[in-house]
């Protein structure tokens, strides 16, 4: 990471979201998954959701949490490019692997998919509470919602919530509408609404509480409403992802396959939407959407085509750069018309929104202003989903050369009249003053 | 000094043939004039041979790294010069904002050398160019006393400028700064303006305007030049001695000089607009009006005369008055009424320290102590007074100028010590007459005490010189007094008559001479007293100078020494850190510092600089001194903002090292508080006091510079105290959060910090212990605008 920043101020080409990142542009198939367990009966509970995995070429690895064998790295390089911990009740992890570990893991630009559930130990708790998201400090506490609870044949204590609040995003839940409300059995969290690396994906209901179904309200409950997270996203700075959720048992088979009516609304779905949910997500999650990347960052003169080293103040210049992304299987021209450039020193004196041409290139053409200085080329696209793409190019302006200026301006040739007549005039005085007597 | 001295030896041989004598003279004065450049040449060369042939201090870096591009790239890109690596992201156009006479300079030197095959090195070069134009310089002084006083006077005046304490300390080798040339160019110009004066030739006329050219190209101080002239032309017109020779010596100067002034670009057209020069363009019309008049006076009968001049007058007057009414008014639009900062400072000395810090906070822009005088200029001071009485016997057009000129010179230096260094050559002209005059009086008064010693030897040392300066007055007289007759007629009678007195000792007529002269003598064992006495003060001068030149001045202030019971230590952590982030950082990372160090930095690591010596954007500079008073993580913003990526900063609390950024620190508070009022002073000062112990302010222990400066400094002795300050330090015990400690030199005395990236991830609440802390300090952050860290 250190000369990951380095390099990204001193204003090279920065292309953060791939320095230093597991899922390489280079290789970014055939990823390894390492998934550790609480119980080897997961496997089984929740072969759906990890089949569908493997068949999207994922290479699972199932371990068991206290397994004295796990380890994520060795000798310093990396095993797996994911993490996926079904552990919720895990004290103490095995082997080498503790929290430090973990965010290392993640700070390495992998992926982490966290399921808790009414156990969650402290570890995972604070795996959490490193990432941004905090989950209820109530150990017994669950997610209620007397409104909002999913209709089942026993008269339940509304734990089992069926929730369709979910983020309006295309690429982080894929482009076809989830129909069928999601079920939830677990414990709630809350995101600090100042931290801009965290999303809601799936929020509880205006009228869900947080608290300990077995006993009654004595006080309060301190997570209430709306501001409860069911499924939140984290995408760190260097675009690592990582989705928690506070429900282990929303991946198993008995959920995938429920079907689900809403209390309060006649339509019964035959299936859950868990299982479309969970599959998109994981898709965003495994950066097999709205991952992008840059390449080919041109700028020259206009009709020219090589760079150079600097520019002058009002030169016309254009600036192109190739954007595509991750579709799981190959690089896909990415398609926008929002993607702006920034001609930058200490503020922007230019910004203009580049046009593309469908195939990822974007390019636009600007007088460079009349000021100069050591100006940045920069593309600063930060989109919900998306990777943000944060490049910056150092290019300094330099003003006129000496002999660039006119030479003569028509508005002075008044003086320059003058000029040649006093000389004249004072010639012939010389001359008349010296010569007649 | 050494002038009479070594003349001695040689007189017997001179009384037989007078042109064989002045033609002896001659030789050897050359041969004095030689010696004297070489010892002011020798006496510089301390500092590489106690120390190395190394760059000195600041701005002496900028000069070498201007001066590494001038021979790399040429002239015309060396003019058009933009610099991307200072002031980032503003920039620098380096080609016209820098006096480059003295890159020229070195690069024309250089680059002979080089074509005569001599491969010296361009630093080689820039070491050495300061001695050699103090060697100049010295043979400059002599032109100019010359033409004051004659040749003795101008060998003594130029001795004691070859090794002047306070010329020395901006011309050791290795002190390449403007100054090492334009002192030279400074005293060169004064010496062809009396030239021009005595002589009335267009000839050295142009000369003088071709010397002014050079020095508006070496120097910001030629501005000291293009008033004092004015003045003394003034001086000469107001004292009635308005002559051609004072036209053609000033007219010329003026049109050509101003011309040439403005092809200089960073001169460019302030050489007709700002207030600076507005002196002598008032003082070019004077004198057209008083030619005007002395000619008129010429063709019309006296009484046709006094008719047009009470017409003249009236008419005059009204005009005149119409144009200084315009002229106030435009220069009362101008919000500094058209002055300079640095020029306004000068004359009223505390403009600066009430309106402009960042001029105030450099140390020698502030007014010197008492001491500095005696250290700088020595006997000089008590030997400028009788100079100057000297040069009122008798007061010719020469030697007025060098009154005005002292005069000037000790108001000025007493405002900025650096203009000491005017002072200097002032102060050793005077100090050459008044010392050659001396000499004069008291070895002629031995001679006619001792008859019998010197019988024969009619003349002796002291007159071997005062001959010579009374031929070349008679000389000037000649012609003077034809001019002067109609409006002096009691000056003229008075010259007559000293004339009468002291021609005769010139056509070697003895007895009148003897009798005449031994009415001045002194006694015989006064003149020899003092005689000794002269010797023992000039032998006293000889030895401060060369101290001061040894011990005082050589230090290259980049390395330090310092002598202990252990034996010398070095302390050369200047190179040691810049060698550091030369190797160990990107070619385009910002390093941010006070700007003290900003030449250096881009100099000796190549490294990009926020702000640096050359001032220019107080805003720049205010923003660096806000961050580096702000707390860490208000300052990690506003360097994250300008790219930087490393910090530098100086302390010096571990070995004693004074000027330290500690010490600086609170011009920074004044410069950023200037600019962004949230800094204000009185947050960093305890009941008025500037302290960093356990009595500091919260505000001062908790600032970047403090932080920066003391992080883990009580790991060194256990007790963190500051050597500098003498005190235990307030807060001993702290981490830094958003910076990280990169390097540290062996001394301590550069400490370089990283600014740390964002964090990956924002982390939630804190655990439940401190849950509540943490839930108030998040609402408080939320509600600034970004925060990455969290």
């Amino acid at each position: 990471m250190g000369k990951l920043w380095a390099i990204s101020i001193a204003s090279i080409f920065i292309l953060l979201p791939f320095l230093g990142n597991a899922f390489s542009p280079e290789s970014p198939t055939d990823r390894r998954v390492l998934v550790l367990l609480d119980d080897s009966a997961i496997k089984s509970s929740h072969s759906i959701y990890f089949n569908s995995l493997k068949s999207r070429g994922f290479d699972l690895e199932f371990k068991l949490a206290d397994d004295p064998k796990i380890a994520l790295q060795r000798y310093g390089q990396y095993l797996y490019d994911a993490l996926i911990l079904f552990c919720p009740s895990v004290e103490r992890f095995g082997g080498s692997i503790d929290l430090a570990a973990i965010l290392d893991f993640v700070d390495s630009g992998r992926d982490l998919i966290i399921a808790a559930d009414s156990s969650a130990s402290d570890l995972i708790r604070e795996v959490g509470i490193e990432c941004g998201v905090d989950f209820d400090e109530d150990p017994s506490a669950m997610v209620i919602d007397h409104i909002g609870y999913a209709v089942s044949e026993t008269e339940g204590d509304h734990t089992l919530i069926a929730s369709d609040d979910l983020i309006k995003s295309d690429v982080i839940l894929g482009s076809k509408r989830i129909e069928a409300p999601i079920l939830f059995r677990g414990i709630g969290h809350s995101l600090n609404p100042a931290n801009n690396l965290v999303l809601k994906v799936l929020s509880a209901s205006p009228s869900a509480y947080s608290a300990n179904p077995k006993s009654k309200l004595s006080t309060p409950p301190s997570l209430t409403g709306s501001a409860i997270s069911l499924v939140s996203i984290v995408q760190a700075r260097n675009n690592a992802r990582i989705l928690i959720t506070g429900s282990l048992s929303m991946f198993s088979n008995r959920f995938f396959r429920s079907g689900v009516q809403k209390a309060g609304e006649k339509t019964k779905h035959e299936k859950s939407g868990n299982e479309q949910f969970l599959t998109e997500i994981s898709k965003w999650v495994f950066h097999e959407r709205g991952h992008l990347k840059t390449v080919n960052v041109k700028h020259h003169k206009v009709g020219e085509t090589d760079e150079p080293a600097l520019y002058r103040i009002n030169d016309e210049l254009e600036y192109s750069v190739e954007i595509y992304e991750w579709s799981g299987k190959s690089w896909d021209p990415y398609v926008a018309n929002d993607v702006q450039v920034q001609f930058y020193m200490m503020s922007p004196y230019v910004l203009k929104t580049m046009s593309h041409n469908k195939k990822g290139v974007y390019s636009t053409s600007f007088k460079v202003p009349d000021v100069y200085g050591v100006f940045q080329f920069k593309v600063e696209y930060q989109k919900l989903g998306y990777t943000s793409l944060s490049l910056s190019k150092q290019i300094p302006v330099r003003p006129y050369r000496h002999n660039e200026y006119e030479r003569f301006i028509p508005a002075a040739y008044p003086y320059y009249g003058a000029a040649f007549s006093m000389m004249a005039g004072f010639f012939i005085f010389s001359f008349v003053h010296l010569y007649s007597k | 000094m050494a002038a009479p001295e070594t003349s001695t030896a040689a007189v017997p041989t001179l009384h037989t043939n007078n042109t064989l004598r002045n033609a002896f003279g001659g030789v050897l004065s050359f041969f004095i004039l030689l010696l004297i450049g070489v010892l002011a040449f020798l006496i510089r060369l301390f500092s590489v041979i106690k120390y190395e042939s190394v760059i000195h201090e600041f701005d002496p870096y900028f000069n070498y790294r201007v001066t590494q591009f001038l021979t790399k790239k040429g002239i015309y890109d060396f003019w058009n010069w933009f610099d991307d690596r200072t002031w980032y992201p503003l920039g620098r156009v380096i080609g016209g904002t820098v006096y480059p006479g003295l890159t020229l300079t070195a690069g024309t030197i250089w680059w002979l050398l080089n074509s005569l095959n001599i491969p010296l090195s361009v630093e080689t070069v820039c070491v050495f160019t300061a001695p050699i134009f103090s060697a100049f310089a010295s043979w400059a002084t002599y032109l100019l006393t010359k033409e004051v006083k004659g040749v003795g006077a101008g060998l003594t005046a130029a001795t004691l400028l070859a090794m002047v304490p306070s010329y020395i300390s901006r011309s050791v080798a290795g002190s390449y700064d403007n100054e090492a040339v334009a002192i030279f160019a400074l005293i060169f110009t004064f010496s062809l303006y009396i030239k021009t004066l005595n002589t009335g030739s267009l000839f050295y006329a142009t000369l003088n305007s071709i010397v002014y050219f050079y020095m508006v190209c070496s120097w910001g101080g030629y501005t000291f030049i293009i008033n004092l002239i004015p003045m003394h032309v003034l001086l000469c017109i107001v004292t009635g001695r308005y002559s051609s020779r004072l036209y053609i010596a000033y007219a010329p100067l003026v049109v050509l000089g101003t011309l040439l002034a403005a092809l200089v670009p960073v001169v460019g057209f302030n050489a007709v607009m700002t207030s600076e020069h507005f002196a002598s363009f008032l003082v070019f019309i004077i004198i057209h009006v008083v030619a005007f008049v002395y000619y008129i006076k010429g063709i019309l009968s006296p009484k046709m005369f006094k008719v047009a001049v009470t017409l003249v007058v009236s008419v005059g007057l009204a005009v005149c008055c119409a144009v200084i009414a315009v002229l106030i008014a435009l220069v009362a639009s101008s919000p500094t009424k058209g002055w300079s900062g640095r020029s306004l400072s000068l004359l009223d000395p505390t403009y600066a320290s009430k309106y402009i810090p960042i001029i105030a906070s450099v140390s020698e822009h502030q007014p010197p102590t008492w001491p500095s005088y005696f250290m700088d200029i020595n006997v000089l001071a008590f030997l400028v007074p009788s100079g100057i009485i000297a040069c009122f016997l008798p007061l010719t057009d020469a030697s007025s100028f060098v009154v005005l000129y002292i005069a000037t010179s000790v108001y000025f230096s007493g405002v900025m010590v650096r203009l000491m260094l005017v002072l200097a050559p002032a102060a050793c002209i005077t100090s050459g007459i008044a010392l050659s005059e001396a000499f004069d009086v008291l070895t002629r008064s031995i001679k006619f005490q001792l008859p019998g010693v010197s019988s024969g030897a009619e003349v002796d040392e002291g007159e071997t010189s005062s001959d010579t300066t009374e031929a070349r007055n008679d000389e000037v007289k000649a012609e003077k007094p034809e001019e002067k007759s109609k409006d002096r007629p009691s000056k003229k009678s008075k010259k007559k008559e000293r004339e009468h007195v002291e021609k005769p000792s010139a056509k070697a007529k003895v007895k009148t001479k003897a009798e005449k002269k031994r009415l001045l003598a002194l006694p015989l064992e006064a003149s020899a007293v003092s005689l000794l006495l002269l010797i023992l003060l000039g032998a006293f001068y000889v030895v401060h100078c060369v101290w001061a030149a040894a011990e005082a001045y050589s230090a290259p202030s980049i390395v330090l020494t310092s002598h202990t019971r252990n034996g010398l230590h070095v302390f050369d952590d200047f190179r040691e850190a810049y060698a550091w982030l030369r190797h160990n950082t990107d070619v385009d990372d910002k390093v941010a510092s006070w700007w003290d160090y900003g030449y250096q930095t881009t100099a000796m690591a190549n490294r990009t600089v926020i702000v640096d010596n050359n001032t220019w954007n107080n805003t720049h500079i205010a923003t660096v001194g806000t961050a580096m008073s702000s707390p860490e993580k208000a300052a990690w913003e506003i360097f994250h903002s300008l790219d930087v990526k490393y910090v530098l900063v100086v302390f010096g609390g571990l070995i004693g090292y004074p000027s330290d950024d500690i010490n600086k620190f609170l011009w920074m508070v004044r410069i950023g508080g200037g600019v962004f009022p949230h800094i204000k002073e009185p947050d960093y000062l305890r009941d008025g006091q500037y302290r960093i112990d356990s009595q500091a302010t919260p505000t001062m222990l908790n600032c970047l510079m403090y932080k920066l400066s003391y992080y883990r400094f009580v790991e060194t002795d256990g007790k963190a105290y500051d050597r500098v300050r003498r005190t235990e330090i307030g807060k001993k015990y702290f981490k830094l959060t958003h910076f990280e400690e990169v390097f540290t030199t062996h001394h301590w005395m550069v400490r370089i910090y990283k600014l740390k990236p964002p964090k990956n991830r924002i982390r939630g609440k804190t655990k439940k212990s401190k849950s509540k802390t943490s839930s108030t300090s998040s609402s408080k952050r939320s509600g600034t605008k970004k925060n990455p860290w969290l």
